[in-house]
């Protein structure tokens, strides 16, 4: 290294040393600590004593593990596609010619903004068996199929049926899609007009303009937006532990790994399964991020910029 | 004909979901400012008999020390705001303007770790304080924001990389030190995504709840969003006219600040999606 390649090395630490001391303490750390914690009987009240592969056995055996993981799976699986669907096609309708536009982007996007406290508050509410607002919106159509049908539909009580509640945490998340909708028409505005002019004049459909032109110049947004849709699904925690006034909901519907690792840790002081658990719900996120990448990087159709 | 049936459709469609997405808002103000009898009521009234305002002062009373839940809320927001723009400005300094050696290979660690959630942390972190003795202060709560976060690093230093290079050059041969071009070239002419940045650093602030479920301890100590979920666990027969009202004030403050920077705040969500 000449001196002047030292000297700028040094330049280049010192001005990123908040983030060096940040990743050590806040990144590095936790994950090498974690390991070691796997490992150990630890409250953090006492030194951690090792155990071995104990935890690991433990969680293999634990019911209570495989249905958070069940749950956070399954909700990802289902939120995140349901989500992209919503968003990309609020998108599209908001990029028409329209009067108007600016507010029902401000309409679509305000849901995102509110807090997860307020957000799972309201939505206690909005889903309330007897009293919330949806289940009234709905008994009128599920009395006239009932009707119809001669069957007997009837309302559930979301939050208090084990069959019901992940659905009501995820009609409460699609509710909060907005900022994918502003991405996504960002992305859509992003699209050349010329594409669309030269499609019509070969006689093309508007279905077949949206799957040939707008889905493949949108594909690097929607594969950013489903990549960072997983990491933040697989963590999801505040909203479900609100809405279940703390807890994880009937017959555990609305345990999550994180809520696991929280109940674990805070409620039960078990560090050291918390911490395995930790390491189960890292590897869950790496793995499905790798795959999604490796997916992506067949699919998305990057334009020569 | 076929684009007045597309246009047509689309304001069909847009007012139909416009109005599903409005009415929580809806029916969370119209509940606050209903008596609590009428909340109850089978079928619900769209509209309170006649608003309850006073809803509110109770409300906060029932939070108890409301306002200093509010302040505690404020302070650790700014706290954060400051903490981390000054601290990512800096580190997407580093990462854009400076030309060094392993810079890239570094930048893909910053980058990877947005892949770490905070649970997957928090109980080391816990310890961490814990050694330090600091649970049930504020310190886990804003110390951190001063150690720059990836995702502001990555947003800032996207935003650098467009400012001509020619610029810092110039100011180098006049013989500035580098945290002279950084303060008095640079930083001035980021003020659009230093106001991004902080935006959201408020908002994630405000709405943060699992940091100050675990970090702190007193009840004196509690921000808003903790405040609220006390209301919400304490009372039987759930008052929900109440928890309605102090819903609507925790939301308040957020909605207030996006619409005095709704320009700023769409195109920074915009440009988060778009590498």
């Amino acid at each position: 290294m000449t001196p002047g390649e030292r000297k700028s090395l040094i330049k280049g630490v010192a001005f990123i040393s908040p983030w060096i001391l940040g990743f050590l303490a806040f990144n590095l750390y936790p994950l090498i600590a974690s390991i070691w914690f796997s490992l150990c009987d630890y409250s953090v009240l006492s030194q951690p004593v090792f155990l071995g592969t104990q935890n690991y056995v433990d969680l293999w055996r634990d019911p209570v593990f495989w249905k958070a993981l069940q749950n956070t799976v399954v909700f990802a699986a289902v939120a995140i596609p349901l989500s992209t669907f919503l968003s990309i096609g609020l998108a599209v309708l908001l990029n028409q010619p329209i009067a108007g536009q600016g507010i029902y982007r401000t309409i679509f996007f305000l849901p995102s903004l509110v807090p997860a406290i307020s957000l799972a508050i309201l939505w206690q509410w909005m889903l309330n068996g007897p009293m919330g607002l949806v289940n009234n919106l709905l008994r009128p159509f599920l009395d006239l199929l009932n009707l119809a049908f001669h069957i007997q539909l009837k309302a559930p009580d979301w939050l208090n049926d084990p069959n019901f509640a992940l659905w009501g945490l995820i009609l409460t998340g699609l509710w909060g899609t907005g900022q994918a909708v502003v991405i996504y028409l960002a992305g859509l505005q992003d699209v050349p007009a010329e594409l669309y002019e030269a499609a019509e004049l070969d006689g093309t459909s508007a279905w077949q303009r949206f799957v040939h032109i707008t889905l493949p110049m949108l594909s690097p947004v929607i594969f950013f937006n489903v990549l960072m849709s997983i990491i933040g699904a697989l963590q999801t925690f505040a909203v479900p532990y609100i809405l279940t006034n703390g807890g994880d909901g009937p017959g555990r519907s609305l345990l999550f790994l994180a809520t696991y690792i929280y109940q674990n840790a805070f409620d039960y002081w078990n560090m050291g399964y918390a911490s395995a658990l930790a390491l189960c719900l890292f590897l869950l996120i790496i793995g499905l991020s790798l795959v999604t990448v490796r997916y992506g990087e067949r699919k998305v159709h990057y334009s020569g910029k | 004909m076929k684009k007045n049936f597309n246009t047509t459709f689309s304001i069909i469609a847009l007012l139909g979901l416009g109005f599903l997405f409005l009415l929580p808002f809806f029916w969370m103000v119209s509940t606050s400012l209903k008596p609590l009898n009428e909340t109850m009521k089978l079928p619900p009234e769209w509209l309170p008999s006649s608003p309850q305002w006073h809803n509110y002062p109770d409300a906060m009373k029932a939070m108890g020390p409301f306002w200093l839940f509010a302040r505690n809320s404020l302070v650790l927001a700014f706290l954060n705001v400051v903490g981390t723009v000054f601290s990512s400005a800096l580190v997407a300094y580093g990462f854009s303007r400076l030309d060094w050696r392993g810079r890239d290979g570094v930048f893909f660690v910053l980058l990877a770790t947005m892949m770490i959630p905070f649970p997957v942390v928090m109980v080391p972190i816990y310890g961490l304080f814990r050694a330090l003795g600091w649970i049930g202060t504020f310190q886990p709560l804003w110390v951190p924001a001063f150690l720059a976060g990836a995702f502001n690093v990555f947003l800032l230093r996207q935003f650098f990389l467009t400012i001509p290079r020619d610029l810092s050059e110039a100011a180098r041969i006049d013989g500035c030190s580098e945290l002279r071009i950084f303060w008095q070239i640079i930083l001035p002419l980021a003020k659009p995504a230093l106001l991004t940045v902080a935006l959201f650093q408020f908002m994630a602030t405000w709405n943060d709840f699992l940091g100050p479920l675990i970090f702190l301890a007193r009840e004196n100590q509690y921000t808003l969003a903790l405040g609220l979920q006390a209301l919400q666990g304490t009372i039987s027969g759930t008052p929900w006219h109440h928890l309605m009202a102090a819903s609507t004030l925790v939301l308040l403050p957020v909605l207030v600040l996006f619409f005095l920077t709704q320009r700023t705040f769409i195109r920074g969500i915009a440009t988060t999606g778009l590498k």
